[in-house]
């Protein structure tokens, strides 16, 4: 809720004057049904017509001067709450895009995503209801009530007992209540989770003749949502009727204590009139409170979801070379001794998984130009490597350097300029195929090319219709899955990257292609430092450096050859691939 | 969850008469209660009615000083008060019934749903995204069910009170009743002419709000590869320029949308100003008493009430029945093709597969299979080769019935499989997909899913034999761990290696494995390498794999081209020709 505050205080002003607005509106509301009293009580009796036809015209004025002053009341706070969700979701994207690997796996995608979207909607919708529904509602409460006080005293006693009565009963419904609907929210979260396994599974569960199966699976959790949902709905729609039935005694009372005050001369029968239309806008800002306090605590929700993110400090400062460590040797790219564990800051660890350390001392230099290929079991650290490289993660112990710095002492994008790189699952955008290439980059027409050609992608983008301005759907689906990794790695080729990057990048091209490749980055890339991620032995063994790797520990490092006759997992691995011909 | 138009979006149902009675059709099992509720309705809406009347009666009992008739007071009192709490009592009840049943109502809806989602074929899923089909269920059906429990009775009841007030209005003053003529077409007319003007302002925001969205989260999913590529300033720009697009289309729709209530409040307050008017200057011919004024403001308020509720529920119903029709939609998806009455059950599969002059396409006109012919024999081992696209996982779509061929057969031990039952000839198949299928659950009961019943000890012997088992007794549940929604976490290659442990476990005469292996690494796919030798001996074997060691060792590889099949044969016969299937394999030697 804080960040609420936060976020309106830059348009105080405009809030404020909006609520002044409200606050006139409110006003002019409430004398309407006191000039209808007057005119029944003091006017009528005169038996006069102008008079009457007077003030019936001054309550038409009044009823336009309130419309209009709420309507521009409400103009204005639209126009405050946009611009304060404007501001939130723009501050939330940045951070978002910024957030550091550790960071954004803490949250999470889809997390960060119904932040960025639902939890933002909630707050915009907030901030809007909360200038006009604040003063609104207190002031048909307050001002209801401060009205009947000044007509009578006595009568507005009734108001005085029951409104109280009424507010705890919406706190007691609302405490119980609203965590009976967190309950629902779960369990619409398990139905819908099942329909998703069920749909993408659809050919397993078919293939195994489970459809019966997962039928009582869902009917169970649609049951138990269906139960779920009563139940907080039953506890939720006590305080309507309840407030209905308050009133209604209510209105008895003034009916019945008022005839007495009438006999006794004490008041006139108009002010009972009156009183009628005063309890109903008085009950009405009940009702409004109890609405305000629902949306409140829904948006307070939403607002410390998206506090969260925006209050998470950067983790990885910039060191300055004094605090950094100093390479204790020469090499374009070094990893000196480097341990890492992810868990450092991540509570989602996984199912149960003993997050230990994933890399252990793991050391290797790379001069200008060499390339590296790093081989081993699916979860063995290889992906980390690169991850550490860019600084996606800061190592737990040891050092990185980037040309004979530590890559601490980068600031972040000096660091990423220097790199071109495909990821494991890498994403193509919903753009053009010449946009997912030049990714916002200075290069010209010919350096696309260039890539295209060097990523084997140039023939297939030569046969697509609009060549480089095809657009390519969310997710790439609209590509095949070689033509994607293609597409990727003339990103990465383009702007001709001091350090080029292919992780596991090369798994859906075929072997022809894949040669096809290496020969290209081998002849044009011959300055690029490469580091290539692999299943492949093939892939690899024309690195100068290779590392094995399993279980985050190097277990073999050297060129092919050496490997061959020093590293046993390595031969293994390179026979079972070679098969016969090895 | 603000998404699909927020209550704004005006849609307009195609076949309204329909669409009721199929709703109505839910709604027949609780006729009874139904019914019942709707005279309560009824009952607390005359109560509510009654309520004022009484009221101004007991008002004009009392005159001025000393001229009070307590006894009427007293009983017109007491009559308010009985009527007031009969009604609430009454729409309490109400409220709750109507709530339970749509409740009800919506859970057999998903219910039903879902029972059509399993027994659609696999082509729906194929043409179909999985969030759209989510959001009729998890949003549709709500909004069907929510119109159902509150507008059916808001409808009796505005109807009611409408009616009610009016007559009751009518006996009281008729010159008053005038007054109202005034003010409730301008109303009205009001109303619609704002609905006309929001609706495209509606229509634009929800396009900026989905516009937005998809971009958010297309972003955030890159997040890695902006930061890699210090593209994240830029992507900062571009998202300024879309946020401030649909600010901007939320403020222009919501501005007018929001001058809706004061304006009708306003007219409202002019009824109020002219019945006041009207009723003073009857007072003074002596028209009307002061209880008949009194009652006849508190009629005129319960009478607007429900004039301004009109455009809403209208809008809501309208919103409620284009849900419905999307949920019905769905419903009335043709149906996977029923098994043949006479359809055979294969029950002791031998795993003799054939292929005679198969040629199919996904769309009419776009054949991707032509003329395939295939031959395996039982207990042998047939691998597919080729490029994407070639056609491979379509023969597999094919074997299962996923789709039936255009034309030319598959028989499988001589039997056409149309003319089996589609459940016995998929229960013949084991498969391992490229998309490795897991579900939230726990380690357990991810293995054992093909096989009910199936003990822990078979459980661990498919594991041990998927060379799994090592790494689930490491974790600190073991075969207890619950694996979360898409397996995010667990790596691919162990997702990888349970589904091939589900394969193990569920033992049957034929198996498919489709790239089975890709995400394994070197390593361990070795050791699965053995195990599916091990699985597959005896059995009728259908591989696909990039990787050409997995399939050296087949009875039989057909290496496809554009779907047609280039070459047949075992690896050395191939190596032999020389031909497409040599150069594929030389390749990764270059």
């Amino acid at each position: 809720m804080k960040l609420i505050w936060r976020y309106m205080r830059t348009y105080s002003q405009r809030i404020a004057g909006s609520m002044t607005i409200k606050l006139l509106g409110a006003v002019t509301e409430l004398m309407i049904p006191y000039i209808l009293e007057h005119l029944i009580d003091e006017v009528v009796p005169l038996g006069q017509l102008g008079p009457v036809v007077g003030w019936g015209l001054l309550m038409i004025f009044t009823a336009l001067l309130t419309r209009q002053l709420n309507v521009w009341a409400n103009r204005v706070a639209i126009d405050n709450a946009h611009r304060v969700s404007y501001d939130v979701r723009q501050a939330l994207f940045a951070k978002t895009a910024n957030l550091s690997g550790a960071q954004f796996d803490a949250f999470g995608l889809p997390s960060l995503i119904s932040r960025m979207t639902s939890d933002s909607y909630n707050v915009q919708s907030c901030v809007q209801s909360l200038q006009t529904m604040c003063v609104r509602m207190p002031m048909m409460l307050l001002g209801g009530i401060a009205v009947t006080l000044a007509m009578d005293a006595a009568l507005s006693a009734i108001l005085c007992v029951i409104v109280p009565i009424l507010i705890a009963v919406i706190l007691c419904v609302s405490y119980y209540g609203i965590p009976l609907y967190r309950k629902v929210q779960e369990r619409l979260d398990d139905v819908v989770r099942i329909m998703r396994e069920d749909i993408t599974g659809i050919r397993v569960v078919k293939a195994l003749s489970k459809t019966e199966y997962e039928k009582t699976r869902f009917g169970g959790s649609s049951d138990a949502m269906t139960r779920s949902d009563i139940k907080a709905s039953t506890i939720m729609a006590i305080p309507g009727p309840l407030m209905q039935m308050c009133l209604n005694i209510g209105l008895t009372l003034v009916v019945w204590l008022g005839a007495q005050r009438v006999y006794n001369g004490q008041v006139k029968p108009g002010v009972i009139l009156a009183f009628l239309t005063y309890f109903n806008m008085v009950m009405q800002g009940v009702m409004g409170i109890n609405r305000i306090f629902i949306m409140i605590s829904k948006a307070s929700a939403s607002a410390n979801r998206i506090g969260q993110v925006l209050d998470t400090e950067p983790d990885q400062r910039v060191l300055s070379l004094q605090e950094a460590r100093q390479p204790s040797g020469e090499g374009f790219i070094r990893f000196e001794h480097v341990n890492f564990s992810y868990n450092a800051s991540s509570h989602n660890a996984m199912a149960g998984e003993e997050r230990e350390q994933c890399l252990y001392d793991i050391s290797f230099t790379l001069r200008r130009g060499e390339s590296l290929g790093i081989i081993g079991p699916t979860g063995c650290g290889k992906t980390t490597i690169v991850n550490l490289l860019m600084r996606f993660y800061d190592v737990t112990d040891g050092g990185v350097f980037v040309d004979g710095r530590d890559v601490r002492t980068y600031e972040k994008d000096e660091l990423h300029r220097k790199f071109g790189v495909v990821f494991q699952n890498d994403m193509v955008f919903f753009n053009t195929l010449r946009e997912n290439i030049r990714f916002g980059r200075n290069l010209d027409e010919a350096d696309l090319m260039r890539a295209l050609e060097d990523a084997v992608a140039a023939e297939y983008v030569d046969s697509l219709e609009e060549g480089l301005d095809y657009r390519a759907d969310i997710k790439g689906a609209n590509l095949s899955g070689g033509q994607k990794q293609r597409l990727l790695i003339s990103r990465a080729l383009a702007a001709n990257p001091e350090i080029l990057i292919l992780d596991d990048s090369s798994s859906a091209l075929d072997y022809k292609t894949d040669a096809a490749l290496r020969k290209a980055i081998f002849e044009h890339h011959r300055d690029s430092t490469t580091i290539m991620v692999a299943q492949r032995v093939s892939s690899i063994q024309a690195m100068t450096h290779i590392l094995v790797m399993d279980n985050g520990r190097c277990i073999g490092y050297g060129s092919h050859e050496e490997l061959i006759k020093t590293c046993p997992e390595y031969l293994e691995i390179y026979q079972a691939q070679m098969g016969a011909l090895a | 969850m603000p998404p699909r138009g927020l209550g704004a979006k005006k849609e307009r149902p195609k076949n309204a008469k329909g669409t009721i009675l199929r709703i109505l059709k839910y709604l027949t099992r609780y006729r009874f209660i139904v019914l019942i509720l709707l005279l309560f309705t009824l009952a607390s809406n005359v109560g509510n009615l009654l309520g004022p009347s009484f009221a101004g009666k007991a008002i004009g009992a009392a005159v001025a000083e000393g001229q009070v008739d307590f006894d009427t007071v007293g009983y017109y009192a007491s009559c308010m008060l009985a009527a007031y709490l009969l009604s609430n009592l009454m729409s309490f009840l109400v409220n709750q019934g109507m709530m339970r049943m749509g409740r009800h109502v919506a859970n057999r809806m998903r219910k039903d749903v879902f029972a059509k989602l399993m027994s659609l074929p696999v082509s729906y899923f194929d043409r179909n995204q999985a969030g759209d089909i989510i959001s009729r269920v998890s949003y549709d059906i709500d909004v069907v069910t929510t119109s159902l429990s509150a507008d059916l009775v808001q409808i009796l009841t505005s109807i009611v009170t409408v009616a009610g007030s009016f007559f009751m209005m009518c006996l009281i003053s008729l010159p008053m009743v005038t007054c109202l003529l005034v003010t409730l077409p301008l109303a009205v007319v009001f109303t619609r002419y704002m609905g006309k003007r929001t609706r495209p302002l509606y229509a634009r925001r929800s396009a900026a709000y989905g516009h937005m969205n998809g971009y958010v989260e297309e972003m955030f999913s890159g997040q890695k590869t902006i930061l890699a590529y210090a593209y994240e300033n830029d992507v900062c720009r571009d998202f300024g320029d879309i946020n401030r697009e649909a600010a901007q289309a939320y403020r222009a729709a919501d501005s007018l949308g929001m001058t809706t209530g004061p304006t009708i409040n306003m007219i409202n307050n002019l009824g109020l100003s002219l019945i006041g008017m009207v009723g003073a200057i009857l007072y003074l011919l002596g028209g009307a008493g002061m209880e008949q004024i009194s009652s006849f403001v508190l009629y005129s308020r319960k009478f607007c009430g429900p004039i301004n509720e009109i455009a809403n529920i209208i809008n809501e119903i309208y919103s409620a029945l284009a849900a419905a029709e999307r949920v019905f939609a769905l419903l009335d998806q043709p149906e996977e093709i029923a098994d043949l009455p006479d359809a055979q059950v294969l029950a002791q599969a031998q795993g003799d597969v054939e292929a005679q002059h198969v040629s199919f396409g996904y769309l009419p006109g776009k054949t991707v299979l032509h003329d395939l012919n295939l031959k395996a024999e039982p207990g042998k081992t047939v691998a597919i080769v080729g490029h994407t696209g070639a056609g491979k996982t379509t023969i597999i779509n094919l074997l299962m019935r996923f789709y039936d061929v255009d034309s030319g057969c598959i028989l499988v031990d001589g039997h056409d499989v149309r003319r089996l039952t589609r459940a016995s000839l998929r229960r013949a198949y084991a498969m391992v997909l490229q998309d490795t299928w897991v579900f939230r659950g726990t380690i357990f009961d991810n293995i054992a899913y093909g096989k009910e019943g199936a003990t822990l000890e078979e459980v661990k012997a498919a594991a041990k034999a998927a060379r799994i088992h090592s790494y689930i007794m490491r974790l600190p549940q073991g075969y207890d761990t619950v694996i979360s929604e898409d397996g995010g976490n667990i790596s691919k290659g162990q997702k990888q290696l349970l589904t091939i442990a589900r394969a193990m476990l569920y033992d049957t005469q034929m198996l498919i494995l489709d790239e089975a292996t890709s995400n394994v690494d070197t390593n361990t796919e070795q050791k699965v390498q053995h195990a599916m030798q091990e699985l597959m001996r005896g059995k009728t074997s259908f591989v696909i794999a990039h990787r050409l060691s997995t399939i050296q060792n087949a009875d039989r590889i057909l290496v496809m081209e554009h779907g047609d099949v280039m070459e047949q044969g075992t690896h050395e016969e191939l190596m032999a020709r020389r031909g497409v299937y040599y150069r594929l394999y030389a390749a990764q030697f270059e």
